[in-house]
């Protein structure tokens, strides 16, 4: 694991893979897309607005696996004070949060013509929406302090304790009496959709997954360059300091 | 495509007002996005760029300034 926490290696190997994500990201958002708007039939029931879940499903893996992956490395910079899972930490908090978003608001879509209700306070919907908080959270507090580096710390610790609402949100279906559907692909005994809508949701599922890797490595790149340019102006500081 | 069928895609059986506002945020956050981070990569790595070359040639000055006080 060390391995990978040097930041020039790190850059060497994000920059290597780099051109591969573009391609899968766009290939698989291309054919996401067109299965999901085009050819994919509308169901018996939802009629044609299945074709939200084709983004609301994706979307809230995206917004739960982004925060585990920001709750990991707030762990591990919390622990091995390492600056580059620091970092990526940061570099996840925005991809997480706007997926959240997207899968509130396609939600509440769908919720309006097949519920009646733009929202309800049901346990998945109210856990989603702290989600988004814990999400705005992470991002107010680690640019909240004059020191990155006192921010950077108090931010990891909130995403550590809000992981516990990751959990909550994975079986607030089956733990309480939701208006929300339980879980119909990431289930025991397999999937319980036909593969006619199953492909357009794993499309756009590998898409928003390489998507986050992409926009992790350009923000990472950014942090990276960004933490260099602290350390070249405080040793001029330090440097005209001692020059007086 | 007639223009029919192109008018039956874009009101997806009456739900396209719900569909459309949907696919329509998603590509305005993660283009958004996207291209946010893409800006503030390139820009602080431009910076730093820029940062280094004025130190190495500072650094060139000293040594050349050192290399004449000894000559």
């Amino acid at each position: 694991m060390h391995r990978f926490a040097n930041p020039a290696r790190f850059l060497r190997i994000a920059s290597a893979i780099y051109p591969w994500l573009a391609g899968v990201c766009i290939l698989s958002l291309a054919a996401g897309l067109w299965f999901s708007l085009c050819a994919s039939p509308a169901d018996y029931q939802q009629g044609e607005t299945v074709r939200l879940m084709y983004v609301h499903v994706p979307a809230a893996w995206m917004g739960m696996s982004c925060y585990t992956a920001m709750a990991v490395f707030s762990a591990m910079a919390l622990i091995w004070k390492h600056p580059l899972a620091d970092l990526l930490g940061r570099a996840t908090a925005p991809v997480g949060a706007a997926f959240t978003l997207l899968c509130l608001v396609s939600g509440s879509l769908w919720g309006k013509p097949m519920w009646g209700a733009w929202w309800v306070w049901d346990a998945r919907l109210t856990s989603m929406l702290i989600l988004f908080f814990l999400y705005l959270g992470y991002m107010a507090l680690s640019n909240a302090f004059d020191d990155p580096s006192r921010g950077h710390k108090a931010a990891a610790i909130l995403a550590l304790v809000g992981f516990v609402n990751v959990p909550v949100i994975k079986w607030s279906v089956d733990w309480w009496n939701t208006l929300h559907q339980p879980a119909s692909v990431l289930k025991r005994g397999g999937p319980s959709i036909d593969p006619s809508m199953l492909i357009p949701l794993l499309l756009m599922a590998v898409g928003f997954q390489t998507y986050y890797f992409i926009v992790l490595i350009l923000r990472a790149r950014g942090e990276i360059a960004g933490a260099k340019i602290r350390t070249i102006r405080m040793a001029q500081v330090h440097a005209a300091g001692q020059g007086e | 495509m007639s223009t029919d069928s192109v008018g039956a895609f874009f009101a997806m059986g009456g739900y396209g007002g719900y569909i459309w506002p949907c696919y329509l945020l998603g590509a305005v956050l993660m283009l958004g996005l996207l291209v946010l981070s893409l800006k503030a990569a390139r820009a602080r790595e431009a910076e730093l760029e820029a940062l280094q070359g004025s130190r190495q040639d500072r650094a060139r000055r000293r040594a050349a300034s050192v290399e004449e006080a000894r000559s």
